[in-house]
């Protein structure tokens, strides 16, 4: 009879679960469970493109046609394509938390935080699982905009600088949900904060209106939102339209990512509790 | 004997209710060891803190010769845990499953494809190793939980009511799977049970907990001179029923039911 325990004890291995190496084993092993579930059953990423498609032809056509908002050069679709697609990313990452719940229900949590991976490896890995998600969804949103005429560059450098910055967006959007699903601990209280917070986090940003334009006190707060830097960088590689400079959006949302997964490992294990 | 599981004292309490209550036990290496209560006398609140998910609020443990609170580390890479709750995803297939905790657990690279495929085979699943979960039988899921739990060779096993909801051919394949890996000597299994039967068959200790306190412990034959009753209900009975048992979890009634509800 074959045996799972038959050779040499293997603890020595798994005291070796703390190196760098081990470290981006356990990422990918997180991510790529969900690379594989999202690869089976795609449709979640089609139904959730309906919503950006909608904002970039109705209210984008409206609102290009009206000249409401003053966007220098650019026309108000190209100016808003690129915070559509913050935004569809944003809702998409927002929501993880309630994923990570319904995990702790059903089990497979207990599962991998018996595991000696560490908690960093695990968020982290649920971060770049929701990071492989996001690219999914924009680049359905990228060719939407293409399609409608908004204009964004296909050059290497921009395909690459949106790719990145979605990868980072969505890590740090589902990261802050994680934490608050931590903080929660039910589904029911998170689908009322989820639906709460969105919003603000969306109209307190640059999406759909440059920030020069906000009075003052929502130009403070737009300029304490991550989703602010996360437009502006895209905005930049997109259709050239950055106001910020990509060294302070990158360096903003990267250091908010960084925070957000060491508070959210230690909070982690407590859902479970 | 060496002890694979030792506790003292070790206490657990959540805002009014002390879930578990200075238990002292000791579980020695090779073992089967079964804890027995009914719902809400503290068995998963326990096994919590053995598998490191719950720190004690006072006391303490020692799992495979490691502390719980300051070597949780030590303790994850040297235990399996099988949680009362389905935990296996249903959304991938049995390998699948299986390859996730080999690269969290650090199976190296090598090693895996061979280990996995031991596992799958001790466990009898070679044939459904690569259809998803979702078409699993309740047995299946479960013994491809254990499985994962195996694969990194782990010195302590815990099972949180591991035939719970299964029927009884199910059940018996768990046993005799429970029993081998017993007869090979190294690896010492903790497991909760309502099940007067299954504690009767595996186990080399028992223990009943009632309300957080350990009420009785000691080999089966121990417990039936103890208690001048041949019968395991008859003990677990007395032993349990020192008060009227009005501390219900409905929490944990739920998600019996539904762990019951999803493998039968």
């Amino acid at each position: 009879m074959p045996s799972p325990a038959n050779a040499a004890p293997l603890t020595a291995w798994a005291d070796r679960t703390r190196s760098p190496a081990a470290f981006a084993e356990q990422v990918l092993a997180i991510a790529a469970v969900e690379v594989r579930k999202l690869a089976r059953d795609p449709t979640e990423m089609f139904t959730r493109s309906v919503q950006p498609a909608l904002w970039l032809l109705v209210f984008g056509q409206v609102f290009t046609r009206t000249r409401a908002i003053p966007t220098g050069s650019l026309s108000y679709s190209a100016f808003m394509a690129p915070g559509i697609l913050a935004q569809s990313v944003l809702f998409m990452a927002i929501f993880y938390g309630i994923a990570v719940i319904w995990e702790r229900d059903l089990g497979t949590l207990h599962k991998l935080l018996v595991s000696p991976a560490r908690r960093t490896a695990l968020v982290a890995g649920k971060a770049l699982s929701a990071g492989v998600r996001g690219l999914v969804q924009a680049t359905i949103v990228y060719v939407i905009a293409a399609a409608l005429g908004s204009g964004p560059r296909f050059d290497p450098i921009a395909l690459l600088g949106v790719a990145v910055m979605v990868v980072l967006a969505s890590a740090l959007f589902s990261t802050f949900s994680l934490c608050i699903a931590c903080l929660v601990k039910t589904r029911e209280r998170f689908m009322g904060i989820g639906q709460v917070l969105t919003m603000p986090l969306f109209f307190a940003s640059n999406a759909i209106y440059p920030l020069a334009m906000m009075p003052h006190w929502l130009q403070v707060v737009a300029r304490g939102n991550p989703l602010t830097y996360v437009v502006d960088a895209l905005r930049a590689f997109m259709v050239n339209g950055g106001a910020l400079g990509l060294p302070l959006d990158f360096a903003v949302v990267v250091t908010v990512l960084v925070a957000l997964v060491a508070i959210a490992a230690r909070m982690f294990p407590t859902l479970v509790r | 004997m060496t002890a694979a599981i030792q506790t003292r004292e070790l206490t657990r309490v959540f805002d009014e209710l002390v879930a578990v209550d200075r238990v002292d036990l000791v579980a020695s290496t090779g073992t089967i060891f079964g804890l027995l209560g009914s719902n809400g006398a503290g068995k998963s609140t326990l096994i919590k803190m053995l598998t490191t998910l719950l720190p004690p609020t006072s006391g303490g443990a020692q799992v495979a010769g490691y502390d719980v609170v300051r070597q949780a580390q030590l303790v994850r890479a040297r235990t399996g845990y099988v949680p009362q709750l389905v935990s296996a995803d249903g959304q991938l297939t049995g390998r699948e499953n299986l390859r996730m905790s080999a690269r969290l657990y650090g199976v190296p690279r090598r090693e895996r494809a061979q280990r996995i495929a031991d596992a799958l085979a001790f466990m009898e699943l070679g044939d459904a190793a690569d259809r998803l979960v979702r078409g699993y039988s309740g047995g299946m899921i479960r013994r491809l939980e254990i499985a994962q739990a195996l694969l990194h060779g782990p010195e302590v096993l815990f099972l949180d009511e591991p035939t719970v909801g299964l029927d009884p051919v199910a059940r018996q394949t768990v046993w005799t799977r429970l029993r081998e890996l017993r007869a090979r000597g190294d690896t010492t299994i903790l497991l909760t049970t309502h099940d007067m039967e299954e504690a009767e068959l595996l186990c080399d200790r028992i223990a009943i907990l009632h309300s957080g306190r350990i009420q009785t412990e000691g080999t089966l034959a121990e417990l039936r001179a103890r208690f001048a009753a041949t019968r395991l209900e008859d003990i677990f009975i007395r032993a349990a029923s020192t008060e009227i048992d009005n501390r219900g979890d409905f929490r944990a009634v739920a998600r019996e039911r539904r762990t019951a509800h999803r493998l039968g």
